[in-house]
């Protein structure tokens, strides 16, 4: 059987944080950011990375790409040790923070891709290939000789994501892509992200709030919450796991009392609005049909679960512990 | 690797080309006033620690040209504090290129030209009172090579201790440009337990001092053996090379701790 | 700037004062180079005046004592810009000044205000500290008689007010530059130069003497080291402060025109 990809076992980190108790007095902690961590990403699989803030998703993406090591336990990349073989593993990896752009800010995006293809030592026709074929992908190609500094958040994500895979990497990472990009430009990116998995066979590894992303990009999920995984499998898993559920907000003309309706659980009421939940994998339609057909109603919106009620629910819920 | 990434900024300062070339002005003229110093000293008395205007000048050019090679080589490097901070070295961390490499190149300007350019003038001045020979000019060139080098390990060193704090970072200023500021003088006005530490142990001495001695044709005035003006190399070699190992050690705190 | 309370002011400068009094590491790094550098240029005048004993009428020990009041006040005056119009620049550039324009205090003398306790809090650790240092490792001087102690301790605020003044104008040319660096640098450099920083004014030779005398940044280390120093009696005494009272009064009118225009190329341009 070939090694993993991603091969992580038994990680811990930890860090030493001081805090001022008093005048002069120091308080030392060793506070554990990530503990007891195993999963193993193979080849191919486009995999979603989530937990609430402060998990340890960063801490652990970190140790991936060998910007921190572990304080104890295995990790390996492509076969390699992140940390010692860092330059080696570069040229195998593409990274994208969300937040900063790797771009050079006052130059055209022209000029970073051709520094990118020195730096990475890309072939020059391989580096054309591909730059012309995400380029084009991306709709970035009026954009080449605009300063970086000129971009929207959205086109310097797209750029930021071209320079990540000018090089053909085989491991993807991204680091909250969505974040702060409208609607249409969200959508975009994930299809454009399908497709590369799709045909380059690139790995992907996601970290995200966004559960939308997840829905839409990955078959895989590893849950993380201080800072151990508690839940890796599908997706699908992780709803009938946390059973999470959607909420329907219903705005009565009147007061009435809680809304009996097949599929849905009244919650809470205040006033003339409603809260019911249903399952997240139901469609809400028939759910709206039925309550305007019984009832008066003046508005209604449909509320997403975000991740920290997903995995309150996995924590209430008693659970099997998680599979593979 | 470096050189693309230099000329890459270099080509985005050219954008602006009036604010560069204001910089560079502002830069020269600022150097300058040092040389107006001297000037001004000189005017009150014929030698200073026991050497004219001509050989402090010498010593001022080959010091100031030095550190003009340093400065612009290190980039960034003075600012690695605010890299870990911003994050930006994590990103760098990602890319297939020798840390220190990546931060050298950031952000590199050729606004020193303007100090290098003024001391280059001072000090071609002061050569024309040098009596010179082949071997001559072979020191001096070596002079100032290393003593780019001795500043550039001196500067790289020092900045490490931004990977143990970010508070009290003023501290290596006392030892980068202290011993920058020390160069500019002749070695004879300070106690001889200074220029021992500034031969043997942080060897900013070699920058200038010893080789100008062979220069200038003088015996050495603490009496220290005459081989040491032609070791500059050998300086510049070991503060290269420590300076390598102090980075190193950084880099290797940095990714074991967090920040 | 009519009609506001002192007491406001006074609130703004302590409020300054502990701000700056939180950044303790920041302080005693600072300290250290601060001797560093007191004791480089120590060495570098007594061999200036071994050579010449007299110089430009100072003796070896006045002149170790230039050097070590330099060191001392280097903070306090933020003669190499720092203190409060580093944060004006600042605001300036990012355009957060605007609120600033529209504060109940006056933007200068909110400004003032802080600079004025910041250097107090300077002047308490990284001025005194230094001077302890140069007197356990030098010969130094003190002021001769209690009128000269007195005119020092007179002469400090309005050299802070002078520097501020100075500093103020450079910060403002971030109104209409796009990048006030080249300005800054040089004004960085002629501060240090023709405050005295780099050589005792009463070296400079002929028209440079005459000229740096006569410019602002005397008022900011050499007038008040000469008091320290006792160059000064009598009516000659008054003279200097009055100097610096003078270009104070004149630089003041000058940020008031500068701030005026600026203002109104806010409000027109919209920054």
């Amino acid at each position: 059987m070939t090694q993993p990809l991603i091969d992580v076992q038994d990680l811990h980190r930890s860090f030493v944080v001081r805090k001022r108790a008093g005048a002069l007095r120091r308080t030392v902690a060793t506070v554990a950011a990530v503990h007891d961590l195993s999963f193993s990403i193979e080849s191919g699989e486009m995999v979603g990375y989530i937990g609430p803030n402060g998990a340890g998703k960063s801490t652990t993406i970190k140790m991936l790409t060998g910007i921190l090591v572990p304080t104890s336990g295995h990790v390996r990349v492509a076969g390699l040790e992140p940390r010692r073989d860092r330059v080696e593993l570069a040229r195998r990896i593409g990274v994208v923070f969300g937040q900063r752009t790797t771009l050079w800010w006052d130059l055209p995006l022209r000029d970073s891709f051709d520094l990118l293809q020195k730096i990475y030592r890309t072939e020059p026709a391989r580096h054309r290939e591909n730059l012309d074929r995400y380029l084009d992908l991306l709709d970035l190609g009026d954009l080449l000789d605009t300063p970086v500094r000129q971009l929207s958040l959205g086109q310097r994500m797209r750029g930021d994501i071209v320079a990540a895979l000018l090089h053909d990497p085989e491991i993807l990472f991204l680091d909250e892509p969505t974040i702060g990009l409208d609607v249409i430009s969200k959508g975009r990116l994930r299809e454009f992200l399908r497709a590369l998995n799709a045909e380059r066979g690139t790995t992907l590894v996601l970290t995200t709030h966004d559960l939308q992303d997840i829905e839409a990009l990955c078959d895989r999920v590893v849950v993380i919450d201080h800072g151990t995984a508690v839940y890796d499998g599908t997706l699908a898993g992780l709803h009938q796991r946390g059973g999470s559920s959607r909420t329907l907000v219903v705005d009565l003309v009147d007061e009435a009392p809680p809304i009996d309706v097949a599929g849905a659980t009244t919650r809470r009421v205040e006033g003339p609005r409603q809260w019911l939940s249903f399952p997240a994998d139901a469609s809400a339609a028939p759910l709206v049909a039925a309550v305007a057909a019984s009832y008066d109603v003046a508005d209604l919106s449909i509320q997403e679960p975000d991740i920290e009620d997903v995995i309150r629910e996995l924590y209430s819920s008693p659970a099997p512990p998680p599979a593979g | 690797m470096y050189g693309a990434i230099a000329s890459l900024w270099v080509r985005a300062a050219w954008v602006y080309r009036t604010s560069f070339i204001t910089l560079m002005v502002a830069n020269g003229l600022m150097t300058a006033l040092d040389a107006v110093a001297i000037w001004v000293t000189f005017a009150h008395l014929d030698l200073l620690g026991g050497f004219a205007l001509h050989e402090v000048a010498l010593l001022y050019g080959a010091s100031s040209l030095g550190l003009g090679i340093a400065d612009t080589l290190i980039g960034s490097v003075e600012r690695i504090g605010e890299y870990i901070r911003t994050g930006r070295l994590d990103q760098m961390l990602t890319k297939p290129l020798p840390l220190l490499v990546q931060v050298c190149a950031d952000q590199f300007t050729l606004r020193r030209l303007g100090r290098i350019t003024q001391a280059a003038v001072v000090f071609a001045w002061a050569a024309t009172y040098v009596d010179w020979t082949p071997a001559r000019a072979g020191v001096a060139v070596m002079m100032v090579v290393s003593g780019g080098a001795i500043f550039f390990g001196l500067f790289v060193a020092f900045s490490c201790i931004q990977f143990l704090t970010k508070d009290a970072t003023e501290f290596a200023n006392a030892f980068t440009y202290g011993g920058a500021t020390l160069t500019q003088y002749p070695l004879t006005i300070f106690p001889k337990e200074l220029m021992r530490s500034l031969t043997f142990l942080v060897p900013v001495a070699f920058v200038n001092w010893y080789p100008c001695l062979y220069l200038l044709g003088r015996d050495d005035p603490f009496g220290m053996p005459a081989w040491l003006q032609f070791s500059s190399p050998l300086a510049a070699a070991a503060m290269v090379g420590a300076a390598l190992l102090v980075w190193r050690a950084g880099v290797h705190r940095y990714t074991s701790t967090g920040s | 700037m009519k009609g506001t309370p002192l007491g406001l002011y006074v609130a703004i400068a302590t409020r300054a004062f502990r701000r700056y009094s939180t950044y303790r590491a920041a302080t005693l790094a600072g300290i250290f180079t601060n001797s560093v550098f007191g004791v480089i240029y120590s060495y570098a005048y007594l061999a200036l005046w071994a050579a010449n004993p007299d110089a430009g009428g100072y003796d070896k020990v006045d002149a170790v004592t230039f050097v070590w009041l330099g060191q001392a006040m280097l903070m306090t005056v933020a003669i190499w810009s720092g203190g409060t119009t580093t944060e004006l620049l600042e605001r300036i550039r990012s355009g957060d000044v605007a609120i600033d324009l529209y504060r109940p205090v006056g933007l200068i003398g909110w400004y003032l205000a802080s600079d004025l306790g910041r250097a107090a809090y300077h002047l308490v650790s990284r001025g005194l500290a230094p001077m302890l240092v140069g007197l356990v490792l030098f010969e130094l001087t003190l002021p001769p008689t209690a009128v000269n102690a007195a005119a020092f301790l007179l002469s400090l605020p309005l050299a802070v007010a002078l520097s501020f003044t100075l500093r103020f104008l450079v910060a403002c040319t971030a109104f209409w530059l796009l990048d006030a660096n080249g300005v800054r640098l040089l004004a960085d450099a002629c501060a240090i130069f023709f405050s005295g920083m780099t050589l005792p004014l009463v070296l400079f030779p002929g028209w440079l003497g005459t000229l740096a005398e006569a410019l602002p940044w005397s008022g900011v280390l050499q007038v008040p080291a000469d008091l320290w120093l006792g160059r000064h009696e009598g009516a000659a005494i008054v003279g200097h402060l009055g100097f610096q009272v003078a270009w104070l009064l004149v630089l003041l009118a000058c940020c008031q025109a500068v701030l005026r225009a600026a203002t109104r190329k806010v409000v027109v341009q919209g920054g």
